[in-house]
């Protein structure tokens, strides 16, 4: 089978994330870029099921010449193929499906894994734009009912059912209050939860050969996309500060402070 | 007049999802901006009494959509009804509660009416066709508010952020007939419910998190969380180890959370974890190390063995109430 992931650059989450003075931005400077982790789980489960079906996976970004290095991590961890969307500018999430849209066309893969969302723009919606512009099933926020202690997860096992035909899929799903099964007929979008998996690090030897392998560049207009924004951002903005709080010395002060001052108890 | 479609949601167990009060009220909020009428869409099995029960919080219209199809929700079953709906009334926004339902759902009916979409509405400004959208980028650590230049706009709201709708209304239901719904490429399987006597962590009045502190040992932590009805919440850490379950994580890659209490104990405060929790009204933080970055976000805090504190706090709270 063929499978398509996904390989968003986004600032490391670990990274303190502050507003521009003017409101244009976050500040960039010495700020440390990663794969989107939501994306790292897709490209991980992409992964096991070709390990367990045989196939190809191939991996798509898009942004200017930096997001090679998530694409080479990609093909490090073992993608087979990159596909780079060069395009430098500020994308809205219809335009990124529309984008995708097209890779899908040329690549014709079985399954389209992507992350729920990513954790720049926290949108969560390109999988659902992209299937319905595609006119395929969907399984959002795809989770594993083991625990990732199991022996399942050791193994490496991929959590996502290929039907005995091959020509569907069974999803878990992480909803509100429990766990939904779902089953996709192939091809299908699939976008993943943070409990799908463990991503593996690329080891030395992936990230040697990931330097040879094929990563194909396309463009935007070439792909006759307009990716102009139909979601613009008027201005960005801090969070509303807390106000400095306080050490209280015991328990009873403390509850004290909850029920009368806070009144939250 | 333009129109505000709000999507309610109908729990497994047939009951109205709480959440579906709150996007009411931002719906009311934003028909007022918008000067837009607000009405409300309900698709299931059979939605008559939900209907009934939508009409006393606001909605004009209340469009009802029964059908065996809808008996279990699936986008692609939902998506083409809504759309159909929004594209019939000349709906200008179109919008839900960014529950698992809302977020799988709304986008795919804004592809359908090739309208952009804000996911996590906190508020709305402007007015007329100017409305804005003020949503949290990187898990609330930047607030953007953003522009939508679609004929229509798609939404869903952070319920949290809107007192649910009071009842009081006294909308008119009107029953719908989707088109034939398309026999989607997707089955649904089984729901299996999570059983747990205490609330979502997402929807929780009160959270009561552990981090590394607790050694892998929740006892306290659950015991203290039952007597203020709470719902457990853990740090990455403690779910990276494999000592809680991972859906339990607060921070910016687990879920983020805004309750009206939230006590971290045992919890470091990784730039991580605050990114999930700092939007809570009121925080406690419990710390062995007086240095612990989560003190600079805490209203409340007290250095101190969680092992000794908690149950105190907890026979102290007991008794305060």
């Amino acid at each position: 089978m063929k499978i398509l992931v996904t390989a968003k650059r986004v600032e490391d989450p670990e990274s303190k994330i502050k507003v521009k003075p003017d409101g244009t931005g976050i500040v960039t400077e010495g700020m440390k870029y990663k794969i989107n982790p939501f994306d790292e789980i897709a490209v991980e489960e992409g992964l096991r099921l070709i390990a367990k079906h045989q196939g190809e996976l191939v991996v798509a970004s898009i942004g200017g010449k930096e997001v090679q290095e998530q694409l080479r991590h990609a093909l490090a961890m073992g993608a087979s193929k990159a596909v780079w969307i060069n395009h430098a500018g500020a994308l809205d999430q219809m335009a990124i499906a529309a984008l995708l849209q097209k890779v899908v066309e040329r690549e014709k893969p079985d399954l389209v894994i992507l992350g729920k969302q990513s954790i720049d723009d926290d949108q969560n919606q390109v999988g659902q734009y992209l299937a319905e512009m595609l006119g395929w099933g969907q399984a959002t926020f795809a989770s594993k009912a083991e625990s990732f202690e199991s022996e399942a997860e050791k193994n490496k096992v991929p959590a996502l059912a290929l039907g005995a035909d091959g020509k569907s899929v069974r999803v878990v799903r992480e909803v509100d209050g429990g766990l939904a099964t779902v089953e996709c007929q192939l091809p299908a979008v699939v976008t993943t939860d943070l409990r799908l998996n463990m991503p593996r690090y690329a080891s030395l030897m992936g990230i040697q050969k990931a330097k040879t392998k094929p990563m194909e560049e396309l463009a935007p207009a070439a792909l006759g996309v307009d990716v102009a924004p139909k979601l613009t951002i008027v201005k960005v903005s801090s969070p509303p500060g807390r106000k400095a709080g306080i050490k209280v010395p015991d328990v009873a002060t403390l509850v004290d402070k909850l029920k009368n001052e806070a009144k939250v108890i | 007049m333009p129109i505000v479609l709000i999507v309610a949601e109908q729990q497994p167990d047939g009951a109205l999802r709480k959440a579906t009060l709150n996007a009411l009220a931002a719906g009311a909020q934003l028909a007022q901006k918008a000067g837009a009428e607000l009405h409300a869409v309900a698709l299931g099995k059979d939605v008559a009494a939900l209907a009934e029960q939508l009409k006393q919080h606001g909605p004009k219209v209340v469009h009802a959509a029964s059908a065996p199809a809808f008996e279990h929700y699936l986008a692609e079953t939902f998506a083409p009804a809504v759309a159909e709906l929004a594209q019939s009334l000349g709906a200008d926004y179109v919008g839900a509660a960014s529950t698992a339902m809302g977020k799988d759902l709304i986008p795919r009916v804004a592809a359908r009416l090739k309208a952009a979409m804000a996911s996590d509405v906190m508020k709305f400004d402007g007015s007329g066709a100017d409305v804005t959208f003020t949503r949290p980028m990187w898990a609330g650590n930047v607030i953007a508010e953003v522009k939508l230049g679609t004929p229509v706009k798609a939404f869903t709201v952070r319920a949290t952020e809107f007192q649910p709708a009071p009842a009081g209304g006294a909308g008119e239901v009107r029953a719908f007939a989707p088109a034939a719904a398309p026999s989607g490429a997707t089955r649904f399987v089984e729901f299996k419910e999570v059983k747990s006597a205490r609330p979502e962590l997402t929807e929780a009045r009160v959270v009561v998190s552990g981090g590394r502190g607790t050694k892998g040992d929740f006892k306290e932590i659950e015991a203290l969380a039952d007597e203020l009805g709470a719902a457990v919440g853990a740090s990455r850490a403690v779910c990276d180890a494999g000592w809680v379950p991972n859906d339990l994580q607060v921070g910016q890659t687990g879920k983020v959370v805004a309750p009206q209490l939230y006590i971290a104990a045992g919890i470091s405060g990784a730039i991580q974890h605050l990114a999930g929790m700092k939007g809570s009204k009121t925080i406690v933080a419990i710390n062995k190390d007086p240095e612990a970055p989560i003190f600079q976000v805490a209203d409340y805090g007290l250095v101190g063995d969680l092992f000794k504190v908690l149950p105190e706090l907890r026979a102290a709270i007991k008794a305060a109430r």
